[in-house]
């Protein structure tokens, strides 16, 4: 019983203390913890958890959190959740805030960060694949992602349309179906 | 939800100035967590100078959070079943590939970016996780230490 808690809390704490760049950096960590190591959450569960957490507002780790922590134990289990993927950040940024006010000019810190952002960018785009390839797409649906990306990144359209847009489609292509 | 937190923080309270802020932001972007987290905490911090400011921003900032998602969680359990509600994820369900492939292109910039070997770091780490199916916080750590030695 006290296991499980712990598990949940230590999971998410090592999500959270180890992932830098924020929600979209976490995204691939949480996958490869949660869904292959733990397999607490399948592949489309994880799938509609993310569009759920985006299109809700606040944090997306903290949404994400809350979100699997409620599936594997009810309400405290998404309380554990997101305790441990806050802690981390939370006592980091306390020490830094008291102790060491000069961390962002620390010449070491920006070497290591050089390092670190490539392989951040790297890890985001790593889901994409097996994200897309769980989805079955056909030749009419394999459009949907890549006129998403068209969308956001040369239009500046907010993800939050295309998610109400893809749900909107879905119904009526369920509508149009069902009919016949 | 940057430009928000500005807004409420140093535009209408004047709790803290533009650059201070700027400096806020730099930092939650650089340590581990998520950023509406870290400068949650940090703005507590600067604003009453002490733990307990860190501790009540932090926590109003995930309380709605909270309420939200576990109605949404009750009604995704009930409405897993029904076949309008699946239509419409069946429809959502493709824009995500499409989302998190944004959000990967969009961080292609300079500032991430600044020589061949930012590249390499990318590809090595893209190949590890992808193919190579390495834990992403090893490769993260990994990334740190090649920083270390190569700049």
């Amino acid at each position: 019983m006290m296991k499980e808690y712990l598990e949940i809390f230590t999971t998410f704490s090592k999500i959270g203390a180890f992932t830098i760049g924020g929600g979209y950096a976490m995204i691939p960590v949480i996958q490869y913890e949660v869904v292959e190591r733990k397999r607490w959450v399948t592949k489309e569960e994880f799938t509609d958890l993310l569009a759920i957490s985006q299109s809700a507002p606040g944090i997306l780790a903290i949404n994400i959190s809350i979100f699997i922590g409620e599936k594997i134990k009810g309400f405290k289990g998404s309380v554990v959740a997101a305790l441990g993927t806050a802690l981390p950040s939370f006592l980091i940024i306390l020490a830094i805030a008291a102790f060491f006010s000069g961390f962002k000019e620390n010449e070491t810190i920006e070497r290591m960060f050089k390092g670190m952002r490539p392989v951040v960018v790297a890890l985001i785009a790593v889901p994409v694949i097996s994200l897309a390839r769980g989805l079955k797409l056909n030749k009419y649906t394999s459009f949907i992602p890549v006129l998403s990306v068209l969308f956001i990144v040369l239009l500046g359209i907010s993800p939050v349309w295309l998610i109400l847009a893809g749900g909107i489609l879905g119904v009526f292509y369920f509508y149009y179906f069902s009919k016949r | 939800m940057i430009s928000l937190i500005q807004n409420e923080v140093v535009v209408t309270r004047g709790w803290i100035d533009a650059p201070a802020f700027t400096d806020i932001i730099a930092i939650s972007q650089m340590t581990p967590g998520p950023i509406g987290i870290n400068s949650a905490t940090y703005i507590g911090y600067t604003v009453t100078g002490g733990f307990w400011g860190s501790l009540v921003a932090t926590f109003a900032v995930c309380l709605p959070s909270f309420i939200i998602i576990l109605l949404i969680a009750l009604m995704y359990k009930q409405f897993k079943q029904n076949r309008w509600f699946n239509a419409a994820l069946t429809g959502i369900r493709p824009v995500i590939p499409g989302l998190i492939a944004s959000a990967a292109i969009t961080l292609v910039t300079p500032d991430n970016f600044i020589d061949w070997k930012s590249w390499l770091f990318f590809l090595t780490a893209f190949a590890a996780v992808q193919w190579g199916k390495q834990n992403p916080i090893i490769v993260i750590l990994m990334g740190a230490i090649a920083g270390l030695i190569f700049y």
